[in-house]
């Protein structure tokens, strides 16, 4: 990392792994159940996100001096609110099916609290560049654990990845489903979702001997 | 050298090594261990926790035996429906047990295979014990799915039964869900075609469906549901000559495993009779409901809601879900006001279910699941009562 001070890098590693937004905070998690059935509409979702919070972070972290802290919930709502419809438009002009997909998702990104609890925790006391670096990084961690569970979902519960139908035709009976395998329609529940989740969730945490907690 | 010593021998030999509690739960499994516990003062009971499981077993095995007989029997009673006039003379053939040893034997060693495999990974991994709570489990599975469950679908549940349902929780004795129950209900929502409909129930259905042999059998529930009148008699239902999964079929065979759990005192008596109560009781306020004219037979509730309240008690899977499922003593109510409570609104809830949810003519693994997650809530209630009824009564010699 020669572009980024090693304080910066850490701003960017870190939430993909120790401190997770989604598995070690367990924030944002009714997005992660809700729209992570299709692989195509968690990346979507988590490139959304990763342009909110970026942004979000950035503007904040500009206008920190200036908002009064009185009122500050309210100018982070405005901030976030503006990117969000921005985003929804953008997906409503240049990907209409899609956004169908994803419905008021896309509008609930304001309530994720990932992006509030970012711009409050890091964005409202530091500079914009940093600011910037920890926004992406969070977006990223949000974004990795909806890609593992949206690849997980999808290939299990319909057989496809990204639309593809890699396992074979179910109707036509080629592929594995010449052999009687059959897809598991319980993925494609959102309970599976926070099952999925939390497996992944276990997995990190035996795996990482900094997350292993004592009692 | 017998097998036991050495079996112990290994033991020694590999103690302290990862491979240590594979053949520390063989020997546990076979034997009793040559060790006892030192110092101090124990009381030893017969009971421990195998001899439970070994009794249920048992009480389970009629349902087995007369399941197999039963899937033949359904088989050929659905090509040639002639065999079900004289019903006794046509059971207990060879050919009907034969189709139960090719079709049923198979789910039971799956169940057991994989289950046990699971546990056998995770006492390596933990460098535990191997817990004997699957014995019960890997028993209770094959009995509580559609004869012609492919295998493959069987060990995926069993495995996420197993894990989810149990081992993260931290084994037996720790789950908040009974892990058969858990093992059912993913294979009913993530295989919803081969769990319900009219094809599954009877062996060889689904492969004949759109051949000039097709076959299909109904289950009782399913027929009422569609408000279609039945063939079964009253006899056929009690006795379980209906199709139906595997092992639930007959209210009279479940009964008798009833009666050896409450006589060995494994099962509560209160939870199996406070179930059959709820369920009679939600099926006698459905059978009001018709007589007053609330509901009429153009509604589709009402084949199941006309269902007189003490059919409801025979047919589907609520007599073996209450006698076998909801007396779990690990995820069931633990006082025993509790489990008044517990079985009660198990009973009324599986008959609520199955009548106002078509979808879900099995409302009785629904029920239990969802008392389960409610079962330390009852018993924290009736404990608080109990401390507040005495807290009361020293107040008053005081005052």
């Amino acid at each position: 990392m020669g572009l980024l001070s090693k304080k910066d890098a850490v701003l960017l590693t870190d939430p993909l792994a120790d401190n997770n937004p989604i598995t070690i905070q367990v924030l944002g998690i009714c997005s992660a159940l809700a729209i992570t059935a299709e692989l195509k509409a968690s990346i979507v979702m988590a490139i959304s996100v990763m342009f909110v919070l970026g942004l979000g972070n950035v503007v904040i972290s500009l206008m920190r001096n200036i908002i009064p802290s009185k009122i500050r919930i309210i100018v982070q709502l405005i901030v976030v609110a503006t990117l969000v419809i921005i985003v929804d438009l953008v997906l409503k002009a240049f990907a209409y099916e899609l956004s169908k997909t994803l419905s008021v998702f896309v509008g609930l990104i304001i309530t994720n609290c990932i992006i509030m609890g970012r711009f409050e925790a890091f964005a409202l006391a530091n500079k914009p560049w940093r600011s910037f670096l920890d926004g992406i990084g969070n977006a990223v961690g949000y974004g990795v654990i909806l890609i593992i569970v949206g690849f997980f979902r999808e290939l299990l519960g319909s057989g496809t990845l990204l639309g593809f139908k890699v396992l074979g035709d179910p109707i036509e009976k080629t592929g594995l489903y010449a052999i009687g395998y059959e897809n598991n329609g319980f993925m494609l529940l959102s309970p599976m979702a926070l099952i999925v989740v939390g497996i992944i969730i276990w997995i990190q945490r035996s795996k990482n001997k900094a997350l292993i907690e004592e009692n | 050298m017998s097998l036991k010593q050495n079996l112990h021998n290994l033991k020694e030999k590999y103690k302290g090594t990862k491979m240590a509690p594979a053949f520390n739960a063989i020997h546990t499994f076979l034997y009793l261990p040559n060790e006892v516990t030192h110092g101090g003062t124990h009381i030893k009971a017969a009971d421990d926790l195998k001899r439970t499981m070994n009794i249920v077993i048992m009480a389970l095995v009629p349902c087995l035996l007369f399941g197999m007989f039963n899937a033949g029997y359904q088989h050929y009673a659905a090509i040639d429906s002639s065999l079900r006039t004289d019903v006794l003379a046509n059971f207990f053939t060879m050919d009907n047990f034969w189709i139960g040893i090719i079709k049923v034997l198979p789910l039971v060693i799956v169940s057991y295979g994989v289950g046990l495999l699971v546990e056998f990974i995770f006492a390596v991994i933990k460098g535990h014990e191997v817990e004997e709570g699957y014995l019960v489990t890997g028993m209770l599975v094959p009995l509580i799915v559609p004869v012609d469950t492919p295998l493959w679908m069987l060990a995926v549940a069993v495995v996420f039964g197993v894990v989810i349902g149990k081992e993260v929780f931290g084994g037996t004795g720790m789950n908040i869900l009974n892990p058969a129950l858990t093992i059912r209900a993913f294979l009913f929502f993530a295989y919803p075609t081969w769990m319900s409909g009219d094809k599954v129930w009877v062996y060889d259905a689904v492969n004949r469906t759109g051949t000039a042999d097709a076959i299909s059998g109904e289950t009782i529930l399913g027929s009422y549901a569609q408000n279609q009148e039945v063939v079964y008699s009253t006899f056929d239902k009690f006795m379980g000559f209906i199709p139906g999964s595997i092992g639930e079929t007959s209210t009279f065979l479940i009964l008798i495993g009833a009666a050896i759990l409450i006589f060995t005192k494994i099962g509560s008596w209160r939870i199996i009779l406070s179930a059959f109560v709820g369920a009679a009781v939600m099926g006698l306020i459905f059978n009001q409901v018709v007589a007053a004219d609330i509901i009429t037979d153009s509604s589709k509730f009402y084949g199941l809601m006309n269902t007189p309240w003490w059919e409801h008690l025979t047919i589907g899977g609520l007599a073996f879900g209450a006698v076998f499922m909801a007396t779990d003593p690990v995820t069931g109510s633990q006082t025993n006001k509790g489990k008044w409570i517990y079985g009660f609104l198990i009973g009324f809830l599986s008959i609520m279910i199955r009548v106002f949810n078509p979808a879900y003519p099995e409302g009785v693994f629904l029920a239990i699941l969802l008392m389960n997650v409610f079962a330390p809530t009852i018993d924290h209630y009736v404990v608080q009562a109990n401390v507040k009824r005495r807290l009361k009564r020293t107040k008053v010699k005081t005052a």
